[in-house]
């Protein structure tokens, strides 16, 4: 099989009986083996090749669904019953959950062979992947760069031929910013629209999980299959549609699509982005400027409500029923303070002080509720601009994978990474990056925004311009 | 000096679902430790609350109860501090916006008089496991079967004056809460707890002094003697000189005084924020319509509908304040239609059995259709009410009807009133001394006749009947 093969061509050869699933769990294993991005975590070869023998039984029997068969990973922080979940820190080095995460249960019913766990940073903190504990990722197009983060080991293993798809969360752009920096087509659905139930919690109202492939195809496919209301999680949608039940649909003609102006200075892929315009022009849509005038607000706003959520959602690492434990503890407080001393990176501690410095009596009003205040502002804004647009046209990032290292002593410029990201997130919007050219060798990726739960619409625009540009076939291996 | 305490309470009731607020897990009393705690009770990675219906619904009862407005919008947020029973780190609780908003219950105190106790409000929240400091030597246990268990906690106004109160208060919440079902109201295993805050001032005054908190008081008897304690330690630190202290205290029963837990050095800062796990409550108007139209009969109508029963404020207080009790008096008076007979078998002969024997009265032997039989047959002459004690102890020990007990016990009164006046007769002839006395003024000795005869007759005279027939004998 083709290297870099789309979950619809592995599905036209399964059904072909070209190969079976075994054979091409097999082979991904193999690859996986030799992989030098440091992608994985966790490689389940036996749980793969159980599951596509699994699989096999069921095509033969005719029960299978469009996706059985088709391998997968999963990003650590989806918790996968009998299967370590790490999420990426020494804090979960030796966890089992006892549970699948509603989304890893979905994809299995629908007889996906699940490789393994992919490298993330430590709690979905990081726009680098640098913050894993189990090592930094290298980008499959350039190693000594960055994939992005946090769902870079997702990214990488794509983007490497490691596995067709990846899940990755997206809480500011851990899925959209990764795909960009790799060249792939990543989806960050509509918060609530994929159950957040086993996905180990960063900031609860912002998190949201969603699909990693080459194509927008392959990521409608995947959606599909993950969306949906959950009774165990209490803000997802109650909704009665399922993104792309029956493929992505046929676009509406002639839409507006608008180009915030905020988003359009000192950018470095300016001239892919102009491209892009052109592109979807050609396809008959028309283009407008829109205003978001509380964008300069959005990553302070968004630092203080994430770290405010995460410095309680990680109180429960504290040593006393799972995770990591120093040793010996002398008291109550030696046990936490080493047991979190000890369990948790650098990054992951600066987010819990200053999510608890935000929560804080005397400093509640000024940070965390005003924050609040501005996320609705920011939410307005996105909510007017789709007054008298359908779509958005965006930069992903403000230009391609960086060096490792390059931003590592300075966490603000690191955080500014995400500053075309994480507007989206606070409005709960769906948003989705597909490549849209190079820039100094290395991938770069556009972000296509909408109304909540228009994920239809920016798959098929995103369907429609990969239908006529050739930038998400792209392979590192063709490129080196 | 004369010095005025101001106490408001804090109970906690533990509402009565089958499973927790925020999980499936069960609720009940007494399994192993953490046999009932799930992966949502051991707060791990990635799991999510769902809220329990039944706790809300057992909410707006309660507030409808003590005439609150229902907030149809409340929010749960979360309590953030470390501590080894409180699996998550935080504790979700309603801290800016309660279900239960303003109300007020009655409170009947001994001397006979009510009074109107404000309450703030009432709100949600999960509650958080045991440590267990006794099971392994130098270590300490979790069980977290409590962890989610839901609760209720009923925050009163700083209306109440003396701890007689303050345990009266208790009492009614007590009642309450098991009229309304929502709480099996058991102290012993901690179904109800309440904190108390107690402050002194100069009588006459009308600021506030410092406060100090006791926690966690499981019986009406421990809330009157803590808060007494308290009392008078504020008024002893306060005249020779001192301050009180704001700060959280535990009673001793043992030692029977409070002593300081933690002080306001260390006051906690729980950073209280809206859970992002759960939305906000929105509660339609028709469900708490529903909810008010299938309301039970509240302790306060019942207590009056006895009233005008005929019985005493005090018998309708005792009968109308064990929901058990009251229904189990309602079907005696239902079939007896005697409110004052039915008052006294129940609260005297039964009251005295059931006390005697530890018996809950839902697990009486004797049921209510029995001794309304037994009534009927008082109330027309056919038992005395020495017989009827008889037959009350048949039925207690034995199965059987009444009427037929009365036949095979030989129980009924002597109809026959020549029979009667025959034993009469003979006793008066038997003790001529004693009725020449009686006959010279000496009424008193009307009663010795009268035991006498009933004594010949086994019980079985009407010893009203006999008093007449004494009397038109001299």
């Amino acid at each position: 099989m083709e290297r870099h093969a789309t979950l619809a061509e592995l599905r036209r050869a399964l059904d072909n009986g070209d190969l079976s699933a075994i054979e091409l769990t097999r082979d991904y294993l193999t690859r996986i083996a030799d992989d030098s991005t440091n992608a994985f975590i966790n490689v389940d070869e036996e749980g793969a090749l159980a599951a596509a023998a699994a699989a096999d039984e069921r095509l033969a029997s005719g029960d299978g669904t469009p996706l059985t068969g088709l391998p997968l990973a999963h990003k650590d922080i989806f918790c996968t019953r009998g299967l370590a979940t790490t999420c990426g820190s020494r804090m979960l080095e030796n966890f089992v959950a006892p549970y699948d995460a509603t989304v890893v249960a979905r994809l299995k019913d629908a007889g996906v062979v699940n490789l393994g766990k992919t490298n993330m940073d430590e709690f979905a903190m990081g726009s680098s992947n640098e913050n894993s504990y189990f090592g930094a990722v290298a980008n499959p197009w350039r190693e000594s760069h960055v994939p992005g983060g946090s769902s870079g080991g997702s990214a990488a293993a794509v983007a490497a031929g490691l596995t067709p798809a990846a899940t990755g969360t997206d809480t500011g752009g851990s899925i959209r910013q990764p795909a960009s920096f790799c060249g792939i087509t990543g989806l960050k659905p509509t918060y609530g629209r994929v159950s957040r139930y086993g996905m180990v919690a960063f900031a609860s109202s912002l998190d949201q999980g969603g699909p990693m492939a080459h194509n927008a195809e392959d990521v409608a496919l995947l959606v599909s299959a993950m969306a949906g209301f959950d009774r165990r999680d209490s803000t997802s949608a109650e909704r009665e549609d399922t993104p792309c039940s029956n493929g992505i649909p046929a676009t509406p003609e002639k839409l507006r699509i608008g180009l915030p102006r905020e988003y359009y200075h000192n950018l470095d892929i300016a001239a892919e982005l102009d491209a892009v315009r052109a592109s979807l022009e050609n396809l008959g849509h028309t283009f407008v400027d829109v205003n978001l005038p509380h964008t300069e607000a959005a990553v302070p706003t968004y630092y203080v409500i994430a770290g405010a959520e995460a410095s309680t959602n990680l109180s429960r690492f504290d040593g006393v029923r799972f995770g990591h434990r120093c040793e010996n503890p002398e008291s109550l407080e030696d046990l936490y303070d080493r047991s979190r001393s000890e369990g948790f990176g650098e990054e992951v501690k600066r987010r819990i002080l200053t999510g608890t410095y935000a929560l804080s009596v005397g400093y509640f009003d000024a940070y965390y509720l005003q924050a609040q205040k501005i996320r609705r502002l920011i939410a307005n804004d996105f909510a007017s601009a789709f007054e008298d647009v359908d779509v958005l046209l965006a930069p992903t990032a403000p230009g391609p994978a960086f060096e490792r290292g390059a931003l590592t002593k300075d966490p603000v410029a690191m955080y500014q990474q995400d500053i075309f990201t994480v507007p989206v997130s606070l409005a709960g919007l769906p948003a989705l990056s597909m490549p849209c050219g190079f820039v100094d060798g290395l991938p770069v990726g556009a972000q296509l925004v909408a109304a909540p739960f228009q994920e239809e619409l920016i798959l098929g625009v995103a369907r429609d311009y990969q239908n006529v540009t050739d930038w998400h076939t792209r392979t590192p291996e063709a490129a080196q | 000096m004369s010095w005025e305490p101001v106490i408001g309470l804090e109970v906690h009731v533990q509402l009565a679902t089958r499973s927790k607020i925020f999980s499936g897990a069960s609720t009940a009393f007494g399994a192993e430790p953490n046999a009932q705690a799930c992966a949502v009770d051991l707060g791990l990675p990635g799991v999510l609350p769902v809220l329990n219906e039944d706790v809300v619904r057992m909410a707006i009862k309660f507030g409808l109860a003590i005439g609150a407005e229902i907030n149809l919008d409340s929010i749960f947020d979360r309590k953030n501090y470390f501590y080894p029973d409180l699996p998550k780190g935080y504790q979700i609780s309603q801290f800016q916006t309660p279900v239960v908003g303003r109300g007020s219950i009655t409170v009947h105190l001994d001397d006979g008089t009510t009074r109107e106790v404000g309450i703030t409000r009432a709100h949600l929240e999960e509650d958080a496991g045991k440590s267990v400091h006794d099971m392994f030597p130098g270590q300490t246990g979790i069980d977290l079967n409590r962890t989610g268990t839901p609760l209720l906690e009923v925050v009163s106004e700083p209306d109440l004056r003396t701890a007689a109160e303050a345990a009266a208060y208790f009492r009614q919440m007590h009642t309450l809460v098991r009229y309304l079902k929502i709480c099996d109201g058991n102290l012993a295993e901690g179904s109800m707890r309440c904190d108390a805050n107690v402050s002194v001032r100069p009588a006459g005054s009308n600021d506030l002094g410092e406060r100090t908190e006791i926690k966690n008081i499981n019986s009406f008897r421990f809330v009157e003697r803590a808060i007494n304690f308290e009392i008078e330690r504020h008024i002893d630190v306060l005249e020779s000189g001192g301050t009180i202290e704001r700060e959280t205290r535990q009673y001793d029963p043992d030692r029977d005084e409070t002593r300081p837990m933690r002080g306001k050095e260390e006051s906690e800062d729980y950073r209280y924020f809206p859970d992002p796990d759960l939305l906000p409550l929105s509660i339609d108007q028709a469900f708490v319509d529903a909810i008010a139209a299938d309301m039970p009969e509240l302790p306060e109508a019942r207590r009056s509908r006895y009233r005008e029963a005929g019985l005493s404020d005090y018998d309708a207080g005792w009968l109308a304040d064990d929901p058990d009790v009251a229904t189990y008096f309602d079907a005696v008076l239902v079939q007896s239609g005697d409110a004052k007979q039915s008052a006294n078998w129940v609260m005297g002969e039964l009251a005295a059995h059931l006390n005697k024997a530890e018996t809950d009265i839902s697990a009486a032997p004797v049921t209510p259709d029995q001794l309304s039989q037994l009534i009927a047959r008082v109330v027309d002459g056919t038992l005395s009410s020495k017989t009827a004690k008889t037959l009350f102890e048949a039925l207690w020990q034995q199965e059987g009807e009444v009427d037929a007990l009365i036949d095979s016990l030989g129980l009924a009164q002597m109809s026959d009133s020549g029979e009667l006046e025959r034993i009469v007769d003979e006793v008066l002839a038997a003790n001529p001394g004693q009725l020449e006395e009686l006959k010279s003024g000496k009424d008193k000795l009307l009663g010795f006749f009268v035991g006498q005869v009933m004594k010949a007759t086994q019980g079985k005279a009407n010893p009203q009947q006999v008093n007449e027939l004494i009397r038109a004998k001299l």
